[in-house]
């Protein structure tokens, strides 16, 4: 009889899923290795002093990291729900003249910070409130919003950089000064790496989290669950918005001022690590883990380029191949899995 | 040709050339699983030829492996006395080999004539044609050609597919496949979606083809369909022939037999019942459109079954208690709640659905099988807001044993479930969330004898509670098309028509003749 009992079975994890589950999982961080070690090869031949293979490199490129790895946390829930947010880059510019604006009416720099998170959690707020209640697809809701918000910002900077008093917010990304190398890494660098390990956890491990899961695999069987579906959608561009807004303040560490027109396009490099990381655009699939490596490699790509002085050309079209590559790659793996 | 294995009977009379389709030991593995072993199957020009068998057990693959879809490990295939050896569905297809599976695969924004003719448009002639340039004029008429030789000329060759219903849709894709030239054509559950004029149309049409010489392989799980259409038949068990033969000469008991493997003594099931008090009653409740008007009283301990025709509203009927449509007026009161929920709050309130439709509502494929079976109450999986792996796989493999799932891991996606499997992991949810009133829409559409006959004991069971454990029993409200199904799980069923649901009839004092005239809204001659 094949009817026999099954608790051995179900209970035993079988070989073709343990691999199955780990090529997932490993996928990208072998991709992060081949580039890191294609540049390792590649770049002592150069005109470069130093090996790429530096801690003072990988610090470095963990702070290039760091912008579109915050925004890419919140990105990676919207994929997962099967939406898609393009106003990113236009939340971070907000974002940064938020900040201005608060530091010169002489707010203290953690008010000031904290102004831009909110300006772009109330960004991500209406973003979600209109894509729940129009039903709207959030492709072109959040086309609206890269707009509108980016108009908001300019019209709040009257079309130019707002200059800002120094306060320690510009030090968020700055390489560590010698009294401080015990930090090991810059405090921005760790507000990401903290922040991706509590994204991580809380998709994995919470109801919320595998209610967003739910609900980018198939939208009516959460909905026949009790999932209340348009509360999901609403929470997830709310923490995606809370952090672009946070990436923002990260912008403005670097920038130094408040500037409505930078991170012009970065929501494209955002959607690009996760998608790098293995987040489906239709929804249902994704990791904060991949993310974050996709955001890496995509540092990687442009420090090596840098550092061997290959043109910026190069660069982009290396990140474009690497795009389609890991996505062919990652429909590769699931035909055979199937 | 007259090789003889347990079970097989080889009767083909008349010489070999007769056959359109000729299968000899076709054998294929996955992995460990021997999906199909050895299998023959001979079906001739005019000719219906059924292929049953439970889900599992290997009709899909043989199906797949006519298509061209997967190439089988070992045995012949012939066309008209033919190698036939396709290398891809296309190939197949250019053959003569057409498949006409559940779920259609029309391009619903393209009108009729279009999909008719996907693949083989007519172009003009000169070099307007060598640039693709259309000849709309001919592919009208040869869309209004194919649709007329089927009988059905009041298909308008303009009209986008997705404005048809299915019943026509199907039509327009077997259309396409006569219009291709196909020799042996696959029909895979054609009725499951439709209603019973649209299958008495269906079941003309096929009459026609076979006329015309066409050889057709019909797949479907109700015996009586197969009765009544098909000449000959073969029962597929495990991945084996178990059997064939003429359809006249064979007993429903003996078909069941040969797929099932075993004697099914009682398929339904019923034991005493005690009922105790109401938990779920509405009254003159009314959705936007459908349903019209519906009162019923649902107690503990028992089971109300709804009859009537695909259409009449009973999905809507339950979906508007449940909360998943609005309700336009009209009372529901479930316990000590009255009024409307959410779905959200139906759950807690401790009502469950399941929904009719598998794939698209019921379950999320892609999710493995502990995630679909816990998704309704993740809050007793862990403290607080969190959800611990460990004891959501726990929960899961404990009704996988319970209701014999038949799957490797909990971890697994529910799309490499056969859809037997699949839906007793849609109705563990509703047993693991331990809902006191269950709403079960078509729960076995669909599904293989084995897991129906699983699913009708586990509904008994739920009706019956077990005192020992101290377990109530539950209110069970279940929707059918399957009248003999209605009448052997339920104690009472009320039949719904045109939006209306009838009065309620005790199962002893009703028949199925009586049921299909109301729900058919013909007045009884007594």
């Amino acid at each position: 009889m094949n009817e026999s009992n099954l608790s051995e079975t179900t209970l035993k994890r079988s070989q073709s899923g343990f691999f199955a589950r780990w090529g997932n999982r490993l996928g990208p961080f072998i991709g992060l290795l081949l580039v890191v070690g294609i540049f390792a090869a590649l770049v002592p031949v150069g005109v470069m002093p130093e090996s790429f293979l530096t801690a003072r490199n990988f610090e470095t490129i963990l702070r290039q990291s760091t912008i579109v790895g915050i925004a890419s946390l919140g990105m990676t829930a919207i994929i997962v729900t099967a939406g898609i947010d393009l106003s990113v880059g236009s939340i971070i510019a907000l974002s940064t003249v938020v900040i201005a604006i608060l530091l010169n009416l002489g707010a203290s720099p953690i008010w000031a910070a904290l102004g831009g998170v909110v300006a772009g959690a109330l960004c991500g707020a209406i973003t979600g409130g209109l894509i729940t209640r129009l039903k709207v697809v959030p492709f072109i809701v959040t086309l609206g919003m890269l707009l509108i918000v980016r108009g908001v910002a300019k019209g709040l900077a009257h079309e130019q950089r707002i200059e800002a008093p120094m306060s320690w917010l510009n030090e968020l990304l700055a390489t560590l000064p010698a009294d401080r190398k015990w930090m090991l890494l810059p405090p921005g660098v760790w507000v990401f790496l903290v922040l991706a390990l509590v994204v991580a956890g809380c998709l994995r491990y919470t109801r919320w989290g595998r209610h967003v899961f739910a609900v980018g695999s198939n939208e009516s069987a959460a909905r026949l669950c009790g999932v209340a579906v348009e509360r999901v959608k609403l929470t997830v561009y709310l923490l995606a918005g809370l952090m672009a807004g946070l990436s923002g303040v990260m912008q403005f560490s670097r920038l130094t001022v408040g500037d409505p027109s930078v991170a012009t396009g970065l929501e494209l490099d955002v959607i690009a690590a996760v998608v790098i990381g293995g987040g489906s655009l239709s929804g249902g699939e994704g990791s904060i883990t991949g993310t974050v490596v996709g955001a890496l490699i995509m540092s990687v790509i442009r420090a090596g380029c840098s550092q061997m002085g290959l043109p910026n050309w190069i660069q982009e079209i290396l990140t474009g191949s690497i795009i389609v590559a890991a996505v062919a790659l990652d429909r590769w793996r699931h035909k055979t899995a199937s | 040709m007259a090789e003889t294995r347990d079970g097989i009977r080889t009767d083909r009379e008349g010489p070999e050339s007769d056959l359109r389709l000729r299968m000899r030991g076709v054998s294929k593995r996955f992995g460990a699983t021997v999906a199909l072993d050895r299998v023959d199957l001979d079906v001739a020009a005019g000719e219906v030829h059924a292929l049953v068998g439970e889900n599992g057990a290997g009709k899909s693959t043989l199906m797949k492996v006519l298509s061209g879809a997967i190439a089988p490990d070992a045995g012949t295939m012939a066309l008209d006395g033919q190698t036939y050896r396709p290398r891809g569905p296309l190939v197949a297809r250019r053959e003569g080999v057409a498949m006409i599976y559940q779920e259609l695969s029309l391009a619903p924004h393209l009108s009729v004539m279009e999909n008719v003719l996907l693949g083989m448009e007519s172009t003009r002639r000169g070099w307007l044609g060598t640039l693709g340039v259309l000849n709309r004029k001919q592919m009208r008429s040869r869309a209004v050609a194919a649709l007329a030789e089927l009988g059905h000329p009041e298909i308008r060759p303009d009209v986008p597919v997705c404005q048809l219903s299915i019943a026509a849709a199907q039509l327009v894709e077997i259309a396409r496949a006569v219009a291709v030239g196909c020799r042996v054509l696959v029909l895979d559950e054609p009725t499951s979606s439709l209603g019973q004029s649209d299958i008495e149309k269906l079941f003309e049409l096929i009459g026609r083809l076979k006329q015309q010489g066409h050889a057709i392989v019909y797949i479907s799980h109700f015996l009586e369909e197969v009765r009544r259409i098909s000449d000959r038949f073969t029962v597929l068990r495990d991945g084996r022939t178990v059997g064939s033969g003429t359809t006249d000469e064979v007993d429903n008991d003996r078909l069941i037999r040969m797929m099932v493997g075993r004697e099914v003594e009682n398929l339904y099931p019923h034991s005493a019942r005690v009922t105790g008090e109401t938990l779920l009653e509405i009254e003159n409740l009314a959705g936007v459109t459908l349903p019209e008007s519906a009162s019923l009283a649902l107690r503990r301990g028992e089971v109300v079954g709804i009859a009537g025709l695909v259409g009449a509203g009973r999905s809507e009927l339950l979906r508007a208690i449940f909360g998943l449509e609005p309700i336009r007026s009209g009372e529901v009161r479930l316990g000590v709640y009255s009024g409307a929920a959410s779905p959200e709050t139906r759950w807690r309130q401790g009502m469950g659905l399941l929904s009719e439709n598998r794939k698209e509502e019921g379950l999320a494929l892609g999710l493995p099988i502990d995630e679909n079976l816990t998704l309704s109450k993740l809050d007793s999986l862990g403290p607080g807001p969190l959800v611990l792996p460990g004891r959501r796989r726990r929960a899961a493999a404990d009704w996988i044993d319970r209701l014999g799932i038949k799957c490797h891991d909990p971890r697994q996606a529910v799309s490499s479930l056969s859809g037997g499997n699949q839906q007793k992991v849609a109705f563990a949810r509703l047993l693991y969330h331990d809902v006191d009133c269950l709403l079960l829409d078509e729960p076995t559409r669909g599904i293989d004898v084995g897991s129906k006959a699983l699913l009708y004991e586990q509904i008994d069971r739920l009706a019956v509670g077990d005192p020992q454990t101290g377990r109530e029993p539950k209110a069970i409200l279940l929707v059918s098309s399957y009248l003999p199904e209605l009448l052997g799980v339920c104690d009472r069923v009320a039949v719904m028509h045109r939006g209306r649901l009838g009065p309620l009839h005790a199962v002893d004092e009703v028949n199925e003749h009586q049921l299909m005239c109301e729900a058919t809204g013909i007045k009884e001659s007594v």
